[in-house]
């Protein structure tokens, strides 16, 4: 069994209004050091394959369906999690 | 001419494009549902608004991985006319049948109102009827309808002339306030205003009628002999 993380971000070429929002509103707070927010989406994965090449499947779905590489880029992380 | 209306779990502009088709335009129209896996007998294909699969990860991320997708490709490589209004227009652009992609309104609020929409080309299949340059009155409601593409294919759109409808002013953050386009063949169409809800002077609007009416004559001259 395998523990995925994946992280959705939109590209640092696309202007990202909501994360513009919440960098504005924390300023207002008073948290004038904090220069840019981007927000993004995570997800987890638990996979269950056993023959098969995880960090390919991990690819193959971020690239098909959980992120839109238009405009969104993904990172991951896999961690081989113990059966009880 | 016989159309269909595709229909997703969430779609909810449906029954406003049947009856644009039915009882404005006057043509066959039946309703399909997502799981099809024959579009053969369709001389065009509309995928309406709303929000299939409740806009679960990205608008129109799920739906456009739905067994009838793989119809509606063949029929665009067929060259059938397809027309992807709002929600379907997300749709074209998830399946790739169109370049691009949406991003949240620059001002992150649903925008539903009537806007004034430039007819860029009037050399296609769904505007020939339009006048070029003419302003026409047709309603947006959308809440992601920001166009965003790299600067490579909005080169291309502009070269080929695949803007068919921008915005009049700044509505929604698009590039180049774009509206509606093509794909290079000129037989896809998707756009974010909704011409079925502008197909009688009641709903404030008759303008979007042309754009049905344009698919219909173009369909004629191509297969009806002496029309």
């Amino acid at each position: 069994m395998y523990k995925v993380k994946v992280f959705v971000t939109l590209r640092e070429s696309v202007l990202d209004p909501q994360g513009k929002a919440v960098q504005q509103s924390l300023t207002n707070l008073g948290y004038e050091g904090v220069e840019d927010v981007r927000i993004g989406k995570y997800m987890e994965l638990t996979i269950n394959e056993k023959n098969q090449d995880v960090e390919k499947t991990v690819k193959e779905v971020c690239e098909k369906l959980l992120s839109n590489p238009v405009i969104e880029d993904y990172r991951y992380e896999i961690e081989e999690s113990v059966q009880q | 001419m016989k159309f269909a209306v595709i229909v997703f779990p969430g779609s909810n502009c449906d029954v406003d494009m049947f009856h644009a088709v039915k009882d404005e335009l006057g043509e066959e129209v039946d309703f399909v549902w997502h799981d099809a896996d024959d579009l053969s007998s369709y001389d065009g294909i509309l995928l309406p608004g709303g929000f299939s699969y409740g806009d679960y990860l990205r608008s129109g991320a799920i739906a456009h991985l739905s067994k009838v997708m793989n119809e509606v490709k063949k029929a665009a490589e067929a060259g059938k006319p397809i027309l992807g209004v709002c929600n379907g227009f997300q749709i074209l652009l998830e399946s790739g049948l169109l370049p691009g992609a949406m991003l949240r309104n620059k001002n992150l609020k649903f925008i539903c109102k009537q806007v004034e929409l430039k007819v860029e080309n009037n050399e296609t299949m769904f505007s020939s009827l339009y006048k070029k340059g003419e302003t026409i009155t047709v309603p947006i409601a959308h809440g992601e309808g920001n166009y965003y593409c790299d600067e490579q294919t909005l080169k291309k759109l502009q070269e080929n002339n695949q803007i068919v409808f921008a915005y009049g002013e700044d509505v929604n953050g698009s590039l180049i306030d774009i509206a509606g386009i093509v794909n290079e063949k000129g037989n896809v169409l998707g756009m974010m205003p909704h011409p079925e809800r502008a197909v009688d002077e009641l709903l404030g609007s008759a303008d979007g009628l042309k754009l049905f009416q344009s698919i219909v004559k173009h369909w004629r001259e191509s297969h009806v002999v002496n029309a």
